[in-house]
């Protein structure tokens, strides 16, 4: 068989929150390096909304010397609704991935009828400030957002505190589930001795109630058909999810 | 009665400075008790097979069934004997001897 047949079907892993300091090039370098050993392929670091261009290509370099893909990705906490679409309508040309973070219901109901966001986070232990109910769900699952679970609060809760953690993101799973939500978990680490190999991920993900096929695929592909649909948004060609520019000129 | 399938599992783990095969073995087991209790622990039927110290790697034995279970609890370990460390699957195997095969690869 060809080598290049056995690559493109090798499953390609993605952490999508690596909650680094971008500016901390160090810290970036080693965490990717070791990201890159341990199997991933593509790995995202939420960056300030005025972060610039050539900063971010300078993060991408790292990366690629490591064979890793940089995605760039922006985090969005708005106070009102019309502050999230303000900030959707400047940003979302500029970031391959952008996620909103849940604080408000009001902004978890926008975020979730909103096609251009691409990922929707709760806060992880405030348990009143999660929204993930029925009527959210089925917001989400008419749109093109994904739900994405952070593992941190794993390795950091102990006793009753993880215990309620793993109960509420057990039952928000299965509403999702039933509304067929896709789910991505990434790590939301800020240290890298957190950081875990993709089957550990997977591993993790059954734990929170995700069966074998969705938990892959919560490291896997949920995350990467994101940066992929995105990136083709994002091409100089797209016209239509499906129609692209390939040739312009008198000779077409 | 039929015999139940096994996996072995060669761990590596990241620890500042050296951890003593008591001290790591606890760990494992206290994780594996936190998440699942001591009627899950005791499901896995978790041994301890080999341990370097050194090489700061480990080969245990458990059940195939409780596969993910253990996988869980052992990425979940962020600290041994109040040490900051981590411990990964590096191979899962049938046998020891494919383990030893599929490692020299």
């Amino acid at each position: 068989m060809p080598r290049e047949w056995v690559v493109a079907m090798k499953r390609v892993f993605a952490d999508l929150h690596l909650q680094l300091n971008p500016k901390d090039t160090l810290s970036i370098s080693r965490t990717v390096a070791k990201s890159a050993s341990f199997g991933y392929h593509l790995i995202a670091v939420p960056l300030p909304v005025d972060f610039r261009a050539e900063e971010k290509e300078k993060l991408a370099k790292i990366c690629n010397n490591v064979e890793v893909d940089f995605v760039s990705r922006v985090d969005l906490r708005a106070k009102s609704r019309d502050q999230l679409v303000s900030q959707l309508r400047k940003l979302r040309r500029k970031y391959e991935i952008i996620c909103v973070s849940c604080d408000s219901k009001e902004i978890a109901r926008q975020a979730a009828k909103d096609r251009r966001v691409d990922l929707l986070n709760f806060p992880s232990v405030d348990y009143k400030r999660r929204f993930l109910d029925r009527a959210e769900a089925e917001l989400i699952c008419s749109s093109l957002a994904a739900w994405e679970i952070d593992a941190k609060p794993l390795f950091l809760l102990e006793g009753p505190a993880r215990i309620r953690f793993i109960s509420t993101i057990r039952r928000e799973v299965s509403v999702a589930k039933d509304f067929r939500i896709p789910i991505v978990l990434s790590s939301g680490i800020t240290d890298d001795s957190l950081l875990r190999k993709p089957g550990e991920m997977a591993a993790l993900a059954e734990l929170l109630g995700l069966d074998e096929v969705t938990a892959l695929e919560a490291v896997s592909t949920a995350p990467v058909s994101i940066v992929k649909r995105n990136r083709e948004k994002l091409g100089s060609g797209f016209v239509a999810p499906g129609i692209e520019i390939i040739k312009e000129g008198n000779d077409c | 009665m039929k015999r139940s399938k096994r996996r072995y599992l060669l761990l590596q783990f990241d620890a500042d400075g050296t951890l003593s095969q008591r001290e790591f073995i606890d760990a494992v087991w206290g994780s594996i008790t936190r998440l699942y209790g001591e009627s899950g622990a005791s499901s896995t039927n978790l041994s301890l097979i080999n341990y370097n110290e050194e090489r700061k790697s480990a080969l245990i034995r458990i059940s195939l069934n409780a596969l993910q279970s253990v996988r869980a609890s052992l990425a979940l370990i962020t600290r041994i004997a109040d040490k900051k460390a981590s411990v990964h699957v590096i191979r899962i195997s049938g046998t020891i001897k494919s383990l030893e095969e599929k490692t020299k690869q």
